[in-house]
């Protein structure tokens, strides 16, 4: 035990001299919350928009004043016809046009119901579906008061868009456990693997393995540093969107803990088989780069949905151990389900870390060959 | 005496080349034993065969009485081991790497500090210097300490002296010579021919064969023929002249002299006027005794054309 304790010593003393390792244990992570959350945000506030209103009356003055009112949007400019909407683009000042037709609010009244259109500058598709979204959800909105406010049968039938469990749709609740997943595998996998074959390029583990440590003190000795950092390193994600973003945790955060804990064991164990399959430190680098974060980021439905993927790309991401932690993730931060609808995606994640295990043992050499 | 080592028919072979060629040896208790040979030669891995890192494909091998193939877990508590790469931790301080490895052994550094101490004094004022900035002799001494800490039996050193300097290596081995007073045997390799003399026995190794086990002595007496030595001004081309001189055998450097062999062990005046055509005007040729180094060229030279 004392020996194993010693060895656990010496690893920290590794990672708290190492510059760089301490950034990418606390650095990168932080960076990359920072990043995806100011940066990369998928939010929409003060967007500019024109508006081209040709019957200039209470009711679009009020849906009007209702989507300005919302802090999604700014009121730029008011357009007198057709040809202004093609100028306004063409300038980029504005990010949409909201166009009421003729006779708008009697239309309204009289036939229940009327023509509004949305024209949204399709160069930026992401942020002209947001708009568009936004702006169905506020008319919906404002439907829905009209409603309740107006007599029985003058019923506006529209079709409700709404959005689930992010009725803001707020950006950060998206990235938060895909940058959570991503560092995960990133510390966990990069430097485990690192810092094993890091023993191996110096000459040390001859040392190592001619020592009287078995080999399980010497890999679980590599590995609780990085399962303690990277579990700190999970919690202070947490508590930085939580009071950066106000991300809340609508599920258990035991349930959110414990799954991250296998889900780090998960990697720890990836990174130990990828130490056992590459003699340099290079080719540890470079397994976890190209097998691990590129497919991470790409394949993971971290960035792009699954759904939205080719045929056969779906196929690969389901091989991927972050593919279902990000749905577990979801499940629980922002849907706040509990174990019975996540258990299948646990279940997943315990065969492939047993697997991981199995194999790492499998091919741990005790020997220099 | 108890034998430490006993390895017989010893064969290895990577891919591409055929490492070790049936080597068979014995070390004795309490002896520096050397392995001294080129670059290339098995030497390295014929350590890590010692030190169960590696397993022959052929042969058998004992040490410290334990089967080096199966004992291996036994015996790897009982090996010092220092590889060719002085093996620290090149971000940890001096005192960090000599205590680590005290307590991956089981040990503390007060418990054996007396076996270090000689060592250990000498660094012991930068023991809060990284090892990364030690120079060559220092970290060699801190490898040695590290290898030693734990007590070994048998302390096995791979290429100990190499990229360190000429004081440091003499230093050196006053060192391993007290070790031996502690009862421990020591296996070393060096490719420095100068360096067999201060061990007790040594074996000649090249292209994976053993050429020659003996004591340095011995080996060195073991030369066939009658050496000369010759100085004269200019080396470079007095080597030149005499290799070009019909009875040479061989001529080759050594420090600030050339050593001859001939033909028929002896040589006449017409060697003086074949130098003096070649313009050698002050040349000293006087009968010789043979160095170990002699004694290893010239096994060499049969190894290759025989």
């Amino acid at each position: 035990m004392k020996r194993f304790l010693g060895f656990v010593k010496k690893e920290f003393l590794h990672i708290f001299r190492d510059f760089r390792t301490l950034i990418i244990l606390f650095g990168i992570p932080t960076a990359q919350i920072l990043i995806f959350g100011f940066v990369v945000s998928t939010d929409i506030k003060d967007a500019p928009v024109a508006f081209l209103d040709f019957s200039k009356d209470e009711v679009t003055q009020k849906i009007s004043d209702k989507i300005c009112s919302s802090g999604f949007f700014k009121r730029i400019d008011n357009l007198q016809n057709y040809d202004d909407i093609d100028k306004v683009f063409r300038k980029g000042r504005v990010k949409a046009v909201i166009v009421f037709g003729d006779n708008f609010g009697r239309d309204l009244i009289s036939y229940g119901k009327a023509a509004m259109s949305i024209i949204a500058d399709g160069s930026e598709p992401n942020t002209a579906t947001l708009i568009t979204n936004y702006v169905t959800a506020i008319v919906t909105d404002f439907n829905r008061e009209l409603v309740n406010t107006s007599s029985a049968g003058n019923i506006l039938v529209q079709p409700e868009v709404r959005m689930f469990y992010n009725p803001e749709l707020k950006g950060h609740f998206m990235f938060v456990p895909g940058v959570i997943t991503l560092i995960l595998i990133l510390i966990c996998a990069l430097m485990t693997s690192i810092t094993i074959t890091r023993e191996k390029e110096f000459g040390t583990m001859e040392v190592l393995l001619v020592s009287p440590l078995k080999p399980v003190h010497i890999i679980v000795g590599k590995v609780l540093p990085y399962f303690i950092l990277s579990f700190i390193d999970v919690i202070m994600i947490l508590l930085l969107s939580w009071f950066v973003f106000d991300l809340p945790i609508k599920g258990s955060i035991i349930l959110l803990l414990a799954e991250t804990m296998l889900y780090i064991l998960m990697s720890l164990s990836l990174g130990i088989l990828i130490s056992t399959v590459s003699k340099t430190m290079q080719q540890a680098i470079f397994i976890s780069f190209l097998g691990l974060m590129l497919p991470t980021i790409l394949l993971s439905g971290f960035i792009f949905p699954i759904e939205n993927m080719p045929k056969g790309y779906d196929w690969v991401s389901a091989f991927l151990p972050p593919r279902y932690f990000i749905v577990i993730l979801k499940n629980i931060m922002i849907k706040g389900t509990g174990f019975l609808y996540i258990w299948k995606e646990t279940l997943i994640l315990m065969i492939m870390t047993t697997l991981f295990i199995g194999l790492s043992i499998r091919n741990f050499k005790l020997r220099l060959e | 005496m108890q034998e430490i080592i006993s390895a017989s028919g010893i064969s290895k072979k990577f891919e591409a080349a055929q490492a070790l060629k049936d080597i068979s040896f014995e070390v004795n208790e309490s002896e520096i034993f050397g392995f001294i040979g080129p670059d290339g030669a098995g030497k390295t891995t014929l350590f890590r065969i010692i030190t169960t890192l590696l397993l022959p494909d052929e042969g058998e091998i004992k040490v410290l009485g334990l089967d080096a193939i199966k004992g291996f877990l036994e015996l790897r508590k009982n090996i010092g081991y220092m590889p060719g790469r002085f093996s620290l931790y090149q971000d940890l301080t001096v005192e960090e790497n000599l205590n680590f490895y005290a307590t991956v052994f089981g040990t503390t550094v007060k418990e054996n500090y007396d076996l270090i101490s000689d060592i250990y004094s000498h660094i012991e004022p930068f023991r809060k210097r990284i090892a990364g900035k030690l120079s060559g002799g220092m970290k060699q001494k801190l490898a040695l300490s590290c290898a030693l800490i734990h007590k070994p039996k048998l302390l096995v050193l791979d290429e100990p002296t190499t990229g360190v300097d000429a004081v440091s290596r003499s230093e050196f081995w006053d060192m391993l010579k007290k070790l031996k007073q502690h009862n421990i045997t020591i296996l070393v390799s060096t490719p420095y021919l100068d360096e067999a003399m201060r061990c007790n026995r040594v074996a000649l190794i090249q292209n994976g064969k053993i050429l020659s086990i003996d004591n340095p002595q011995k080996i060195r007496e073991g030369f066939s023929r009658k050496l000369f030595s010759a100085k004269a001004p200019e080396k470079h081309k007095l080597i030149n002249a005499l290799r070009e001189y019909p009875g040479t055998l061989s001529a080759y450097p050594f420090g600030d002299s050339v050593h001859i062999t001939f033909h028929n062990d002896e040589f006449d005046d017409s060697l003086y006027e074949h130098l003096k055509k070649v313009g050698i005007e002050k040349t000293t040729i006087t009968e010789s005794e043979a160095s170990i180094e002699d004694r290893f060229l010239e096994l060499m030279k049969k190894g290759t054309t025989g």
